[in-house]
């Protein structure tokens, strides 16, 4: 992820709260977090996630004016390339790739106002054999959110796999 | 509402039901918060006829951000210092999921008080979808 901008904003972090059922009020209620140990509404601990929001490049956001992978009049809108070619699978991204696992280390946790700017470089890569899966590719990133004042706040680590099979189960 | 290391002993647990039931909209309203909108989560057309699964299923970063409201509950808020995990089966709709999270160890670092927390998050057939670990502040 490459952002530059990913203000935190309250009503985002009230949304987010609301997606992953936590109805905690220091997530959205401004005078009861006042009260609270952190002073302010913070952002839960896989809110920073959402920076995908403010990357102009992120791959699993629809362009506006782009055919999406997604279905339309068909089952998705992106025509299958030559067959046989390496990506003659109308899904390359997508459809195969999973999320094997993510780790985040907390310098400080988010709160509205707060401005980041991330970057991520990749990580180490290996193969695994599944029974289930056939080959699975993993590939690991490390991305670091820093705020306003170029200070680091929370260090992400996130490995991805790409399946051969479609995983059932 | 903070954990306090004086109180708080190596094996202890904490349980809670994240969601019972989960709905396709529950998937829905992830995607749109977190930006992920891949359709592998949320378009059952997609899914079945292209990616080959027999429907839509949860973002991992779904189940991991319910799972972080046993933790949040739990140690207090803004008390995570660490938080890690594991995708280890899919969730599905219809799924109900609990999660658990045990102390095991209390330790001291640079006059802090933390205490290290491994999780597991199982489905209504009891298989594990989530395996983690966490580490907290405490109070002393």
């Amino acid at each position: 992820m490459a952002v530059e901008k990913f203000a935190v904003e309250a009503s985002h972090i009230m949304m987010f709260a609301r997606s992953i059922g936590d109805p905690n009020p220091i997530y959205h209620d401004a005078d009861q977090a006042a009260g609270t140990e952190p002073g302010s509404i913070i952002a839960p601990p896989t809110f920073v996630q959402a920076g995908a929001q403010f990357d102009p490049d992120y791959r699993l956001r629809p362009k506006i004016g782009e055919p999406w992978m997604g279905s339309g009049r068909e089952a998705t809108s992106i025509k299958p390339k030559e067959p046989g070619s390496a990506d003659d699978q109308p899904t390359g991204m997508g459809a195969r790739g999973l999320h094997a696992e993510q780790h985040f280390e907390y310098h400080r946790h988010l709160r509205p106002g707060d401005v980041l700017s991330a970057t991520t470089k990749p990580g180490e890569s290996w193969e695994k054999q599944s029974k289930r899966a056939g080959t699975l590719s993993f590939r690991e990133t490390v991305t670091e959110y820093r705020d306003q004042n170029g200070e680091l706040v929370i260090t992400a680590r996130s490995v991805g796999v790409t399946t051969e099979k479609a995983v059932e189960g | 509402m903070a954990l306090s290391a004086s109180q708080l002993n190596v094996g202890d647990t904490t349980t809670k039901v994240l969601v019972d039931d989960l709905s396709r909209t529950q998937i829905v309203q992830y995607a749109g918060a977190s930006g992920d909108y891949n359709p592998v989560h949320t378009d059952e057309k997609f899914v079945t006829e292209i990616a080959g699964y027999p429907t839509v299923f949860a973002h991992g970063m779904l189940t991991m951000g319910m799972t972080g409201t046993l933790l949040t509950d739990w140690v207090g808020d803004g008390r995570l210092t660490k938080y890690g995990v594991r995708f280890v089966n899919q969730v599905w709709p219809g799924d109900t999921l609990t999660a658990t999270a045990e102390v095991t160890e209390i330790r001291e670092e640079d006059g802090q008080h933390l205490a290290d927390l491994t999780i597991t998050t199982v489905n209504q057939d009891d298989t594990p979808v989530l395996t983690g670990t966490a580490t907290a502040r405490l109070d002393p």
